[in-house]
């Protein structure tokens, strides 16, 4: 396809798939240019199998994870694919949670190993039949998962050389406390959509 | 080092007792062996933990993170404009293509687009920036298999290009110069006049360093059929960049999927044969050739047009100092942008450029803040250094090298 490829043309690829795919592929979403497709977690393997060999999606290009703590559901899995014959990517999302692991694909795609080690890694997602599923980016030993919503930026731990004991020792962390400023006004964005929440809004809802 | 996550400890890294050997059988015994953190040929902090029988590898284990610095998290804690920083160092040999991936996704959250001229120079700097890295990694993979000479060589003329970075944005690596919407500030004429000249010197450099190089006995024998890799398994495997077209496959994102003003350049996206070491040297020596005409034609071009740099819209590119001495309307954008920054629609993107090392894409979630809910890097290097294991299998101890360098990794981009 020609680049960049047109929302009709996504829309229609879109529709396609959902057609093609059911149950396997649930919804198919057309935004920013870019096609974004859904589907139950527990058909992972079943969907990109279907997206690589019937679709020409035959790379991986991405796989990551987002958190969302305040759903039920609080893991996105995002698998970005690109076909380089029809010259298009798609995104192919499912949601899980802390337990329940979702199907690797690490036999549909080679290249997922390594990122399915690093979502594992940063948000603690679990997927069932990976060949080595251990921490790739932290340190050995490392306990929490850090990209979490919920994990503090400075950590739970500092290092440092401990000229006595003669080796490297892990300690509470002791620093100045993460400051996060938060610059957004209140006052703007209403026009946009963006949910603009004046102080003392809050008490409307009580 | 506890928990259940705790690496293979050191007892490990030894096979067990063999069993006695027969009458007329010789001992023998798999040496594990560690290769880095700190070694010259590791280029950067990787460690492998090398399973080998003799001489022969039968099994890598890469463990990477020894630079992860969270710059994931860290962006999730900041306005948008203030993580454009973090992009440079990441892949730090080639920094302003990252800072042009992340500009494209904001850009492409906020549905605008920078001026012609802007493009022209986002197009010129990634070109150097490509030629940076390759002149780089040319010239130590060739240090890898024993050349002492080429680096040398080839860091005379990544300074010059420094040098172009520096006149440009103030700094020689880190630059922070792209800007969502243009580029920090124009260039001087004096500047594009002097990067012209440059190109019509450098296709000498890339003769005399081809002349130590290209047909060098030594280099050929360390590379020429040396990690091989075939098309099928360059797409299998998530490769991009030269480790695609290495392997013959005509993939260029610059052409595919063209952004900046790549569609009204001309150039060829060189392709190898054979897919082995040797094939994508080549590739990246052709590349800078390449890079060069693209350079040339950018600067012909931005002699001709002048134009704005940077849009127009005070709500996300920062007044001018000057106009904030006059006016007290920019005085206050300037203020708001550097501290609130700007909110970006709701929603998910993702942007990716050709980088030097391949695919470099950022996947970014809005939810209607001046912060990215969530910003993932893919970066290039993660998906061929993951090929490791499968790539050295049954190779020799001392192509480990010579693979690793023609890989073409930085730990900054890898570990993030």
């Amino acid at each position: 396809m020609s680049w960049p490829v047109s929302d009709a043309d996504l829309g229609k690829l879109g529709k396609a798939i959902l057609k093609d795919a059911k149950g396997v592929i649930t919804g198919a979403d057309v935004a920013y240019g870019e096609l974004t497709l859904t589907g139950p977690a527990a058909k992972a393997v079943e969907a990109l199998t279907y997206l690589r060999d019937a679709q020409g999606f035959h790379q991986l290009i991405d796989l990551c994870g987002v958190d969302y703590p305040e759903r039920e559901k609080r893991f996105d899995v995002v698998y970005h694919l690109l076909s380089m014959t029809k010259n298009v990517r798609v995104r192919f999302k499912v949601q899980t949670d802390e337990d329940t692991a979702v199907p690797s694909v690490v036999e549909v795609f080679a290249a997922a190993d390594w990122f399915e080690r690093e979502a594992f890694d940063m948000y603690g997602v679990f997927f069932d039949g990976h060949p080595d599923l251990r921490r790739i980016l932290t340190d050995y030993g490392f306990h929490g998962h850090p990209l979490r919503k919920d994990f503090p930026m400075t950590g739970y731990v500092e290092v440092r050389y401990d000229e006595e004991l003669k080796r490297v020792v892990y300690e509470p962390v002791k620093s100045v406390e993460w400051r996060n400023w938060d610059f957004l006004s209140p006052w703007e964005g209403a026009e946009k959509g963006f949910a603009a929440m004046l102080p003392g809004d809050e008490k409307s809802k009580s | 080092m506890t928990g259940s996550n705790a690496p293979a400890q050191a007892t490990e890294f030894f096979a067990p007792e063999p069993p006695a050997p027969g009458p007329n059988e010789t001992p023998v015994r798999k040496f594990n062996i560690n290769f880095g953190p700190q070694h010259p040929a590791a280029h950067g902090v990787l460690r492998l933990v090398l399973e080998l029988d003799g001489e022969v590898v039968e099994r890598v284990d890469p463990h990477i993170g020894l630079l992860h610095r969270g710059t994931e998290k860290l962006m999730e804690a900041r306005p948008y404009q203030q993580t454009i920083p973090y992009m440079d160092r990441l892949d730090y040999v080639a920094p302003m293509n990252q800072e042009h991936a992340y500009c494209l996704a904001i850009e492409k959250l906020l549905e605008i687009e920078a001026p012609y001229r802007a493009q022209l120079i986002r197009t010129l700097y990634d070109e150097i920036g490509r030629i940076l890295n390759h002149l780089l990694n040319v010239t130590t993979q060739a240090m890898d298999v024993g050349a002492l000479t080429p680096p040398l060589w080839g860091f005379e003329d990544r300074e010059k290009l420094m040098v172009f970075y520096e006149r440009a944005s103030g700094a020689r690596m880190h630059a922070n110069y792209y800007r969502v919407g243009g580029v920090r500030q124009d260039l001087p004429e004096a500047l594009v006049r002097d990067i012209s000249d440059w190109c019509d010197h450098f296709p000498k450099t890339c003769d005399d360093i081809e002349g130590l190089i290209t047909d060098n006995r030594i280099f050929k024998q360390r590379n020429v059929d040396i990690g091989v890799v075939s098309r099928e398994d360059a797409i299998a495997r998530s490769f991009s960049g030269v480790m695609v077209r290495g392997s013959g496959i005509a993939w260029d994102l610059r052409r595919s999927q063209p952004y900046a003003a790549y569609n009204d350049m001309e150039f060829d996206i060189p392709l190898g044969v054979n897919g082995d070491c040797y094939d994508r040297y080549l590739c990246r020596m052709q590349e800078m050739r390449e890079s060069t005409k693209i350079m040339k034609q950018c600067c012909e071009r931005l002699l001709k047009t002048p134009g704005p740099v940077l849009i127009e819209d005070n709500k996300i590119a920062a007044p001018r100092r000057g106009e904030m001495k006059r006016s007290m309307e920019a005085l206050i954008h300037h203020f708001k942008i550097f501290t609130e920054g700007y909110r970006t629609p709701p929603g998910e993107v993702y942007a990716a450029v050709e980088a030097p090392k391949g695919e470099f894409g950022v996947f970014l979630v809005s939810n209607g803040t001046n912060k990215p809910y969530r910003a993932k890097i893919r970066a290039p290097g993660y998906p061929h250094l993951q090929a490791m294991d499968w790539m050295n299998r049954g190779h020799m101890l001392a192509d480990v090298s010579a693979i690793l360098g023609s890989l073409d990794i930085v730990f900054g981009e890898i570990d993030r």
